[in-house]
């Protein structure tokens, strides 16, 4: 009879507990259907209007589905009108931020990757100091030193240029890229580099043969992090160029705001996802990678 | 000639001072232990050895040859870790051949060596496999695999034990003891676990807080302790310390514990020095398994101590005994029935006493 009766009321609690798992689990969706769609909304809302024709714009039917799908727009931001003069659009610029992107990412992940190596596995009197003052770097707003760097930039000789922005981008990304390597490096055994030392690999070959090899997990992310910086940098764009030699958001704004007739807000929408395509596609590759953990169970058990 | 020789080896980091004026010796094909506890300087002077730490003051030689300054790989010797180390993206033949491959060595010597290397370690199996697809065991013979391709005049071992589970470590500990057998290669082997040190070594250096405290053979070390913390630091329990003083008239020695009225003779006891002895202060040492149940030698001492406590641990038993208010420790068969609560009568064995100074620590 005991026994019967606890049995009941456990079968009532169980009941109970699959109610309650199964509102958290609706709410659950709830919650994160309403957050997707808060991030997605804007976007629909630009591929949406960059399709459609103006005549549509104009209606005001902002979140209906175009009649017909027309890339004309995209073909104008991309490649323009054709006409002469006053007609910005984004290809060349493009090239601009490809040609400033690839190397600025390369230089300053490999300077970083460099740094984060030394402080680690090659310590020396007051390398924490030299730590620190990088650290400092990432802290420095970037307005700051617009000024001292346009003068060096100017003494240089590369002020205006797409060599120049490489300058600048790979230097304000050392302190990042050099404290996302050195804290990668430092869970690294450091008997690594001592059996490497002991087996006769000097300096380069350990960090090329040992260190770089299982450095993919932090690769990744610095690349991910210094493209999108690099890629959707204004401030240094908009500083250090101006004309030919600006990089693709520099150009976007330009024309964005200082068109000179109608604002052709399909052509700015088109523009706008071109513009931001490079880091999609970035994410997209790379992205798998930042969750694998390449060394797991490499040096320990 | 000798394989190893330290001299007058001194290492500060900063103002620290890490080792302070070593000096070591090793003959070819022995295998020396150095002992301590973390943070003596053991490990510090085994990177010395092997060329990864500078020295601030001293020399080191292999084979009379003083490499003070002479990179590690030019060095003659091999090392084994205590993480392995094994390189993570190089499969276990590029694992074990690297160190051949940087010296240039000819292609046809570098498979024959890592033929004959992997077959004896039983790794020939695993050659493609990465170290991440390796067990502990596997691991750390393709470690020793790495060291033994090379040929090295001296193989250092950085407390390669420590990473393995209990079983696996009793096992690979008499692997390596084999292989020392086999190749009568000299080591130098750095550990924490007494154990390992007695088992393996034919020589033992303690250290503690930088300096060698003893440096001798097993036997030597567990029977005639230098000092009080090699006397403590060796053995399991330690070595029971008694303090008291030296009671000496004409030509009868004894000694008596503070707050006792026994007097415990110490006659046949080996003094360095016999002189000064009277009302001297020291410790009285005896190991808890040369405190007896059943008289064994004539000489046996026979005392009547409390016991208080009794720890079975399988098969045998640690007994707390209060000997005049200091604690002391005693191992029985664990078949013996101890009453506790009461005086039993119990036997030192005064063969295996060790006194050492209460103000230096020093053995007298």
């Amino acid at each position: 009879m005991q026994d019967n009766l606890q049995s009941s009321s456990y079968k009532q609690l169980e009941q109970k507990s699959k109610y309650t798992n199964m509102f958290l689990r609706w709410f659950l969706y709830f919650v994160l259907i309403l957050f997707a769609s808060y991030f997605i909304f804007p976007l629909y809302v630009m591929v949406v209007t960059s399709l459609k024709t103006m005549e549509e714009i104009r209606q005001g039917t902002l979140l209906t589905w175009p009649s017909s799908l027309n890339f004309d727009s995209w073909l104008v931001a991309w490649g323009g009108r054709g006409y002469g003069a006053g007609d910005t659009f984004l290809r060349p610029y493009f090239w601009n931020s490809i040609k400033m992107v690839v190397p600025a990412v390369f230089f300053s992940t490999f300077i970083g990757a460099m740094t984060g190596y030394v402080l680690t596995k090659w310590r020396f009197k007051g390398d924490q100091w030299v730590f620190l003052f990088l650290l400092f770097g990432c802290f420095i707003p970037f307005q700051a030193i617009l000024l001292p760097m346009a003068r060096t930039l100017g003494t240089l000789g590369i002020s205006n240029s797409v060599v120049g922005l490489v300058l600048v981008h790979t230097v304000y990304g050392i302190p990042f890229t050099t404290l996302f390597f050195r804290n990668y490096y430092i869970s690294v055994p450091t008997e690594l580099v001592k059996a490497a030392r002991i087996d006769g690999a000097g300096f380069f070959k350990i960090f090329f043969k040992i260190l770089l090899p299982i450095s993919a997990p932090i690769i990744v992310v610095t690349v991910i992090w210094q493209f999108t910086q690099i890629w959707n940098d204004f401030l240094f764009g908009s500083t250090f160029s101006f004309g030919e030699a600006a990089p693709i958001q520099v150009a976007l704004n330009n024309m964005v705001l200082s068109s000179t007739s109608v604002k052709e807000y399909n052509v700015d929408m088109a523009s706008a996802i071109i513009a931001g395509i490079p880091t999609l596609i970035v994410y997209v590759l790379a992205g798998k990678y930042f969750i694998r953990g390449l060394t797991s169970g490499a040096v320990k058990g | 000639m000798k394989t190893l020789k330290i001299e007058e080896l001194s290492k500060n980091f900063g103002t620290t001072e890490v080792l302070r004026k070593i000096n070591l010796e090793i003959d070819e094909g022995n295998f020396l232990v150095l002992l301590g506890p973390s943070g003596c300087g053991k490990s510090t002077l085994l990177n010395i050895i092997a060329g990864l730490e500078t020295i601030n003051e001293g020399n080191v030689f292999i084979d009379d040859y003083n490499v003070s300054k002479v990179e590690p790989k030019d060095r003659n010797i091999a090392m084994v870790f205590q993480s392995y180390a094994l390189y993570p993206s190089m499969n276990v033949k590029e694992n074990m051949i690297f160190g051949l491959k940087q010296a240039k060595t000819s292609k046809e010597k570098i498979e024959e060596q890592l033929q004959k290397v992997s077959t004896f370690l039983q790794v020939d199996k695993l050659l493609e496999r990465k170290p991440s697809q390796l067990s502990g065991g596997q691991r750390q013979r393709v470690a020793i695999g790495r060291a033994l391709v090379r040929e090295p005049r001296i193989f250092l071992f950085d407390e390669p034990l420590s990473n393995l589970d209990a079983k696996l470590r009793v096992e690979m500990r008499r692997e390596i003891k084999k292989l020392h057998q086999q190749l009568k290669t000299t080591v130098v082997y750095v550990t924490h676990d007494q154990t390992e040190a007695m088992s393996l070594g034919t020589k033992i250096a303690i250290m503690n807080h930088g300096v060698i405290q003893q440096n001798d053979t097993p036997e030597i070390i567990y029977n005639k302790p230098s000092n009080t913390f090699v006397a403590d630091f060796i053995g399991s329990p330690s070595m029971n310390l008694i303090k008291g003083k030296i009671i000496q008239n004409s030509n009868n020695i004894s000694f008596i514990a503070d707050g006792s009225k026994l007097e415990v003779p110490i006659n046949n006891y080996d003094f360095k020095e016999k002189s000064d002895l009277n009302n001297k202060e020291i410790y009285f040492g005896i190991r808890p398994e040369h405190i007896y149940f059943k008289k064994l030698n004539e000489d046996d001492f026979d005392i009547n101590l409390r016991a208080d406590l009794s720890e079975y641990i399988g098969h045998e038993q640690i007994v707390t005994l209060d000997y005049s208010n200091q604690e002391i420790l005693a191992k029985f068969p664990s078949t013996i029935k101890i009453e506790l609560e009461k005086e039993m009568k119990l036997y030192f064995d005064l063969e295996h006493t060790s006194l050492f100074d209460f103000n230096t620590k020093e053995r007298l």
